[in-house]
């Protein structure tokens, strides 16, 4: 019996399968490929319906024949196992093929070709693609906000040296490397703040912080030489006490003039916006955060039980409301709370609300690591005679922490794409400043341009940080 | 003992300090504190409620207008949400190297952009291209799509209470079935299909009750009505404002990479040696899946997707940055812009969802404890 055995595809009349399989499965590609490259449609004498499915049904076939198992043909098993493996699995492939050949010419030629980039007003802008004209010309306000053009190297000097000073740890040697903590902990973000303090802002040297940080550095100076025993409380009361000496007794409000920078301008915080607005928002909270949600993982599994109690409280409290409503209590009922000659500017509002927000969530994060460590860890660390804070700092949270990096990280994410919502405050980020931008009545119409660009902004910036902290995890892996 | 009284010290003080002004800053503004204002007439219209409201209605009945309109958009996200994450989550599973990489980039693409972001682009891009009324295209000849809402036939029914009792019913005589066929297969070791006989109930006993129940559904079709030469609407039907269809596909589509991962993480959790085991005592691929698979991944998948759901409906508290009438905008906007009640309005509305949150995850705990693998 040598009878062509059509319909059942094996080893035996490989040739033949092979070659009307692939035939049929090209023609189905060129078919899509033309119809949607030159618009052409090659099936246009039949019917509409048929036409439209014919690919599919040819392709299909296609992809039928060439389904034979072992062909001995390297690339044609891996066609096979990859896209072929059977008849429902070759529709989804053909599908998800032809979608994507029939998306790429109208997004290619909205993206580059139709679209305009010239000139700098909305004359330009006639074609059927997008606008990127608006872009350029809106770009300073997305980026600064309503900074003041003129001072916007401030912005930029800030950005850089913080980006500098950041990257130290990657530099540092071995002999420094046990200060890097340290560093990152405390002096980093005192820098930080100082440099968004005096260069963003243009604030005066002695302003209420200032006393703080004075009197903070001078009370950890004089505790080194505190026996351990009386440390605690040490801590406790003084620095608070020396701060309120300082600034009610010794310190005047006439210093504020004198310690002014020469030549930078006060740039209140209601102008500040775009995308710098975003980095300055999440570097604050993400610092803020961090050491709050550490005290209160700790605080919950203490073995206190008024201190548990409060951090459970504290906890279920801010990750059972949206941020949204934090921040209308930030904005609306917060101020309520305040002596009536205190203010606090909202920008400063807005980020001690996403702190104390997100700091409930990196707490669960933080205690997800330390139920995971086993109990000998805390056994042993006690057996070699560790108090509680060496314990933590010296053998458990270096542990933990290790742990729950990928945590840590999504929640960053989170605090990142959640910073347009301070837009419930009146400060307008990247987002806002779109809407604000899209209502202006010279450039209405151009919303769509605005929102990609936006996206594609948020999405390079969050995809880079998720693929870092998939490093990170992977670089502190350890095996237990 | 020390710390601890210091710490309930502090948490006195902090909160006393902040009692104390808020007495003080109320005093000089003249606001008196109390939740009265609830049953006064709200006199603000909402453009879109579940209920009958309008300006004569107290506020209280604006708090239910927005908190209906909160679990609406959250209900309606939470099904798309789990249809399209269960999908994607095992299509990151599928052997197939096209399909795994399509719901890859799916994820990957929908969980790095800012979820306000995407609502906005919905509102303001992508709603606004649609069609006006008079030239939107019928989809299946009854829905429409347009720039001012989508417009689906509305249901008119008739004895609709017999329909839900004829359901009640089926799926009542199901569970009794149910429980008999086990005892069957646990004491004679007979299989009773069980699935055939409660796809026949839950479609029969409703069909009765059309048939002799008096039971009666017919569809009212938007129209197309002019109102001006220009100026066109959508008569008869229901319409679905363009607020609430961006926000739900926003939300949904966000929501569902999220509960994509938890499939996936689920179904990975799975370890391969019960699949193995389980073939190798002749059960049917079917099975394997049915009885060893699903239980024991779902007891991976349940806890994190309730907590998205859970995210989904916090978030859906955004619905105020484009105007959809929910408990934020209403409540915590336009009541407290009204009666200036800060204090008031915004912690009714954090009770609110912090209520709805704690009882999920006592829920969840709950659920938790009973599933957990009871090891011996």
């Amino acid at each position: 019996m040598s009878k062509i055995n059509f319909l059942k595809p094996d080893k035996s009349n490989l040739n033949t399968f092979l070659y009307l399989g692939s035939f049929l499965f090209f023609i189905s590609l060129l078919d899509v490929f033309i119809n949607s490259f030159f618009s052409t449609n090659l099936t246009g004498f039949l019917p509409d319906s048929l036409s439209f499915i014919l690919p599919l049904i040819i392709g299909f076939s296609g992809l039928f024949f060439i389904r034979i198992e072992l062909s001995g043909i390297k690339q044609l098993d891996l066609i096979n196992k990859h896209i072929n493996t059977n008849n429902f699995n070759a529709i989804l492939s053909l599908l998800i093929i032809f979608a994507v050949i029939k998306s790429i010419p109208p997004i290619l030629s909205w993206f580059f070709i139709d679209a305009s980039f010239a000139g700098d007003s909305k004359d330009v802008c006639t074609g059927s693609g997008a606008c990127w004209t608006y872009i350029k010309v809106w770009l300073r306000r997305f980026m600064y906000g309503m900074y003041p053009n003129a001072e916007q190297w401030r912005i930029n000097l800030s950005f850089i040296a913080l980006t500098l000073l950041g990257s130290v740890g990657y530099f540092a040697t071995d002999r420094f490397k046990k200060y890097l903590t340290l560093y990152y902990v405390v002096i980093y973000p005192l820098i930080a703040f100082l440099f968004i303090f005096f260069f963003i802002s243009g604030g005066p040297i002695f302003f209420d912080l200032s006393y703080g940080i004075i009197a903070a550095i001078l009370s950890i100076i004089v505790g080194f030489f505190i026996p351990n025993k009386f440390k605690f409380y040490y801590f406790l009361f003084v620095p608070l006490a020396l701060y309120i000496l300082l600034k009610y007794f010794i310190f005047y409000e006439e210093l504020i003039e004198l310690g002014k920078l020469d030549g930078l301008n006060w740039v209140e915080t209601g102008a500040w916006g775009g995308l710098s607005l975003t980095f300055i928002i999440s570097f604050f909270c993400l610092i803020f955060c961090f050491p709050i949600g550490m005290a209160f993982a700790l605080g919950r599994r203490s073995e206190f039980p008024l201190i548990r109690y409060i951090s459970i409280g504290f906890i279920e409290f801010w990750r059972g409301v949206p941020l949204i409503t934090v921040l209308f209590m930030s904005a609306v009922m917060f101020p309520m709370f305040l002596p009536e000659d205190f203010f606090i500017d909202k920008l400063v509002r807005a980020i001690i609300a996403i702190a104390l927000f997100e700091a409930a969530y990196v707490a669960e994060v933080i205690r997800g690591g330390l139920q995971a460590l086993p109990r000998g860890q805390y056994e042993a660390a006690k057996s070699l005679g560790m108090g509680y804070w060496k314990m933590h700092i010296f053998v458990i949270l270096p542990q933990a922490l290790k742990l729950v990096i990928p945590g840590i990280a999504n929640t960053f994410l989170a605090l990142v794409k959640d910073t347009p919502l301070i837009f419930v405050v009146g400060l307008l980020e990247l987002v806002g400043m779109l809407n604000l931008a899209k209502t202006n009545p010279k450039w209405l119409g151009f919303a769509m341009e605005g929102y990609v660009f936006a996206a594609i902004i948020f999405w390079i910036i969050c995809y880079a940080m998720s693929k870092y902290s998939y490093n990170l995890e992977q670089k502190y892996k350890t095996d237990r | 003992m020390v710390p601890q009284l210091i710490t309930v010290l502090a948490v006195i003080l902090v909160f006393g300090f902040f009692t104390y002004n808020a007495q003080i800053n109320m005093e000089n503004r003249g606001i008196d504190f109390g939740y009265g204002f609830l049953s006064q007439e709200s006199s603000f219209d909402v453009q879109f409620s579940l209920i009958e409201y309008d300006g004569s209605h107290s506020y209280f009945r604006a708090y239910l207008v927005g908190l209906l309109n909160t679990i609406l958009v959250s209900v309606i996200g939470i099904i798309i949400a789990t249809i399209i994450g269960v999908i994607i989550g095992i299509a990151r599973l599928s052997p197939n190297y096209l399909i795994n990489k399509f719901a890859a980039f799916y994820v990957e693409f929908f969980r790095n952009i800012p979820l306000l972001l995407q609502i906005f682009f919905w509102y303001f891009a992508a709603l606004r291209a649609l069609p006006l009324p008079q030239d939107a295209e019928a989809m299946f000849g009854v829905f429409f799509l347009t720039i001012k809402g989508l417009y689906v036939p509305a249901f008119i029914w008739e004895n609709l209470n017999i329909f839900f009792y004829s359901i009640i019913a089926a799926v009542v005589s199901i569970i009794i079935i149910k429980t008999y066929a086990k005892k069957v297969q646990e004491t004679q070791g007979k299989q009773i299909p069980v699935f055939l006989i409660a796809i026949g109930l839950i479609f029969s006993l409703p069909l009765l009750s059309f048939l002799i129940g008096g039971v009666n559904l017919s569809f009212e079709v938007p129209k197309l009505k002019q109102l001006a030469t220009t100026s066109f609407i959508y008569e008869g039907g229901v319409s679905l404002p363009p607020e609430l269809i961006a926000l739900t596909l926003s939300l949904s589509l966000y929501t569902a990479t999220f509960i994509a991962e938890c499939v996936r993480a689920g179904i990975q959790g799975v370890s391969k040696g019960q699949k193995e085991a389980a073939a190798s005592i002749g059960l049917t691929t079917n099975q394997v899946l049915k009885l060893v698979i699903m239980p024991q991944a779902l007891r991976i998948i349940i806890p994190p997707t309730t907590n998205q759901y859970l995210n989904l409906t916090k978030n859906s508290s955004l619905a105020a940055a484009i105007a959809y009438p929910d408990l934020v905008l209403v409540f915590a906007g336009t009541a407290l812009m009204q009666t200036g009640k800060a204090i008031e309005i915004v912690s009714i509305t954090m009770l609110t969802y912090l209520s709805l949150s704690v009882s999920i995850s006592i829920l969840m705990n709950w659920y938790n404890k009973k599933i957990a693998i009871k090891e011996k």
